[in-house]
């Protein structure tokens, strides 16, 4: 995993001096607050419902053991007990003091943490593929590459203030697990005839009001100059991007009315000219960097163990969680472990201190102290040896984190809401609880399969819900709260923004309308095919049909007793 | 008589006796009476009465932050200084218009950040080649000095800094243990 060395101390020791001094300056009214604003976003903080929540940076999701118990420590000294996982591989807490966040970050940057461009107008997290490094299907290792767009992003002087948030995402594997499609920019790390590595530069895409997939720009650019051109994609937006309209101002809506051809025609003008520059990536960086990320001191272990097949024969729980919860490694005899943090009646993506600390005592037992965040919000033990599955398993069951649902119906993707979200149309959390408790039975989830349910409490989509296999998205009808439903969403190899069913439904209702969808799935499937390849077969007309033909009770009406959460 | 105010120039406080020249409503750019002395004209007015602006000594132009730093190309060596307006600090187009006229068309005189220029932009501003500050007139301009020193390293490049950390320094990790 990447350390810091003097120069990143540096910057970041320089950085929460600055921002705590900027702190000082809004208690003082030297700030006001619309000046403040920009700051405090660039160090991820956002004022939401109840109180600020500070969103802390995790790069391309990796952490090491010390930087978990960080976050107990930071749960437990300035919040309430938990945080909370988001779809951007980073953490947020929700209940912090403006003039504890200082603090904070000081005791962050200890273990070579930050909020650094966490939030606001500016190049945000890269993240990248959880999985990274360990894949069976990895072409090539991508953490590098996002450690170097990590570097370069930081601070960049000319792109602090664009015309709105910007996401890059990167993936090295033959499945994407990045989403890039829904990025600002996505790259894919490839190789060419000749072996070479690059990558395809996929730029425009995003959720949010507009949801549009990205467009290759560019086939194949090779490494050494990914930031050269990202420098040109990020100059030729930051000029060209609108500004007088926040909805229109994200690189998708320019690079729709350039159409991406021309798009692609001003960046490569733009890139000749510093194309070969000195900000050209050298073989000796990307060595000094890909040296973190060397595989860990593994074993010569035989591809499995007898113990652990007889655990395995005996335990239908254990084989239940090894179905859905452990992924194949690229090195024999080990395996990666995702842990579940979609334990139903616990909102999606919520963990305790108390669950941190144990997690990474458990990355120091069993996986060479290293921990990742998914962006489904869960947490992943990347090298497990086949042999310690089942010990790591009763350990985990006993935290609440061996949920059996990995890719299931209950492991939801949800964005924080109405219970916290400030900007939400509705909440989220309490129809994620419903709709797990509905489906707790896991036979029946392991019979429906692989299926991607995401829920937005409102339109920006932090939820993900338009590449959701179902979509959930919350509305605001004069003044209640409803519920769009959309299928037919997929992330991966194959994006697609879902297709909205017909009118929206209230609250309580939502289970009943899942449990529809999934009947006309049950009823028409052929042998093998998932939610997804059912609608894609069948379009969205049959499951439209079914949901709307007779009326769904809509149990109490809504208002303050109708919230369970 | 122009008033003189301090800007910061080169990272010092001293006294200015430009004068920043906008239109009102109503005026237009080849009507408008450009008073005598230091001024800075709107780009517009400097293209309608270009003839008679280069008659005087001294002559500066800003650019709005939706032009491009080519617009000026022509005339570069003209100008005793250029300015980019910030009509919004939250308005980074001018970032890449500094970069631009710095880098792309190697301007080499005064650069000045007129507008709403506030200390917490003044670090990157002058790391896009700024080096003259018009802080709004309602802050104190020697707290805003302090924002050019927020940083002592960076990362990557930009006008100030040509070679990135990776190239200019041997780095390695420190153990933290
Ligand atoms: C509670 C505090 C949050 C606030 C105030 C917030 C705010 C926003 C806003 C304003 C947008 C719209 C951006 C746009 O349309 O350009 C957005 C989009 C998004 N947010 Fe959040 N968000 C919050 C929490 C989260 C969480 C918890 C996650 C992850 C679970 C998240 C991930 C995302 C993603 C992935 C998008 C869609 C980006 C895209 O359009 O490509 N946000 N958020
Ligand atoms: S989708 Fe809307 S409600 Fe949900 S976190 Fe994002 S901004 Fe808030």
């Amino acid at each position: 995993m990447y350390r810091y060395d003097q120069y990143d101390h540096l910057i970041v020791k320089e950085r929460v001096a600055q921002y705590r001094d900027q702190v000082r300056r809004r208690l003082a009214d030297e700030l006001t607050e619309e000046e403040f604003l920009p700051l405090r976003l660039q160090n991820g903080l956002y004022m939401q419902r109840h109180a600020y929540m500070l969103r802390i940076a995790v790069p391309y999701g990796m952490l090491s053991s010390p930087q978990v118990r960080m976050f107990a420590h930071i749960a437990r000294k300035y919040d309430r007990g938990y945080g909370h996982l988001t779809t951007r591989q980073n953490i947020q807490f929700n209940w912090i003091n403006l003039e504890q966040s200082p603090d904070i970050l000081a005791e962050l940057a200890t273990v070579e943490m930050h909020a650094i461009q966490t939030s606001g107008n500016c190049i945000r997290n890269t993240t990248s593929d959880e999985l990274a490094g360990v894949a069976a299907d990895e072409i090539i290792d991508p953490r590098p590459y996002a450690e170097m767009i990590r570097e370069w992003s930081t601070f960049h002087p000319e792109f602090a203030f664009l015309p709105r948030k910007f996401k890059i995402a990167i993936s090295g594997a033959e499945q994407d697990r990045a989403a890039t499609a829904v990025h600002d920019i996505g790259l894919h790390v490839v190789k060419n005839a000749e072996g070479e590595v690059g990558f395809r530069v996929l730029v425009g895409g995003g959720m949010g009001r507009t949801p549009i997939i990205g467009s290759v720009i560019r086939e194949f650019l090779p490494w050494q100059h990914a930031l050269t051109y990202l420098e040109a994609i990020l100059r030729v937006y930051n000029q060209h991007g609108r500004r007088d309209n926040k909805y229109k101002a994200r690189i998708k809506i320019l690079v729709k009315a350039l159409s991406a051809e021309e798009f692609a025609r001003q960046v490569e003008a733009e890139w000749l000219d510093i194309k070969d520059g000195p900000a050209t990536l050298t073989v000796d960086e990307l060595q000094r960097i890909a040296q973190y990320f060397t595989p860990p001191p593994y074993e010569t272990l035989p591809a499995t163990d007898a113990g652990f097949e007889a655990q395995k024969t005996d335990n239908k729980g254990f084989a239940n969680w090894l179905k859905r919860n452990v992924k194949a490694h690229k090195v024999s005899g080990y395996a990666a472990v995702i842990l579940s943090v979609k334990k139903t009646g616990v909102p999606p993506g919520d963990i305790t201190a108390a669950q941190l600390d144990f997690v990474a005592d458990l990355a120091d037992q069993y996986s060479f102290g290293e921990v990742r965040v998914t962006h489904e919000q869960n947490l992943v033990l990347a090298d497990v040896k086949i042999s310690e599955l089942f010990t790591v398993w009763q350990a985990v069951k006993a935290q609440g984190l061996a949920t059996p649902n990995i890719g299931l119906l209950t492991d939801i993707i949800c964005c924080p809401g109405g219970d916290f979200c400030s900007l939400a149309n509705a909440k989220s959390i309490p129809i994620a609880q419903a709709i797990a408790e509905k489906f707790d039975n896991l036979d029946f989830q392991h019979d429906i399969g692989d299926i991607e349910l995401n829920i937005s409490g409102c339109i920006n989509a932090c939820g993900h819900h338009h590449v959701g296999n179902i979509g959930i998205l919350g509305v605001d009808k004069d003044g209640s709260e409803w519920y769009q439903v959309s299928i037919g969403g997929a992330q991966g190899n194959n994006t697609s923004i879902g297709k909205i069913i017909g009118p929206s439904f209230s609250a309580q209702q939502m289970p009943v309308v899942i449990e529809r969808l999934l009947s006309v799935y049950v009823q028409q499937r052929t042998e093998e095919e998932l939610f997804i390849d059912t609608v894609q077969r069948l379009g969205i007309a049959p499951f439209k049909e079914f949901v709307y033909a007779s009326p769904i009770p809509t149990g109490y009406t809504h208002g303050e007793d109708a919230c369970v959460y | 008589m122009p008033v003189s105010t301090n800007i910061i120039k080169n990272r010092e406080v001293v006294a200015d006796d430009w004068s920043v020249l906008r239109l009102n409503e109503g005026d237009s750019a080849d009507s408008v009476s450009v008073p005598a002395g230091r001024v800075i004209v709107p780009f517009s007015v400097w293209s309608a009465q270009r003839a008679q602006l280069l008659e005087r000594a001294e002559i500066g132009v800003w650019l709005a932050s939706d032009a491009q730093a080519d617009v000026a190309k022509d005339d570069l060596a003209r100008f005793s200084l250029i300015a980019v307006d910030f009509p919004k600090f939250t308005d980074g187009r001018g970032y890449s218009i500094a970069y631009n006229l710095r880098t792309r068309l190697g301007y080499n005189g005064e650069l000045r950040a007129i507008g709403d220029v506030l200390r917490d932009q003044l670090f990157y501003m002058q790391r896009v080649g700024f080096n003259a500050f018009a802080v709004r007139a309602d802050k104190d301009i020697n707290d805003a000095l302090k924002g050019l020193t927020d940083f002592s390293e960076k990362y990557q490049t930009s006008w100030d800094e040509k070679t990135p950390l990776f190239r200019r320094v041997q780095r390695q990790a420190v153990s933290q243990d």
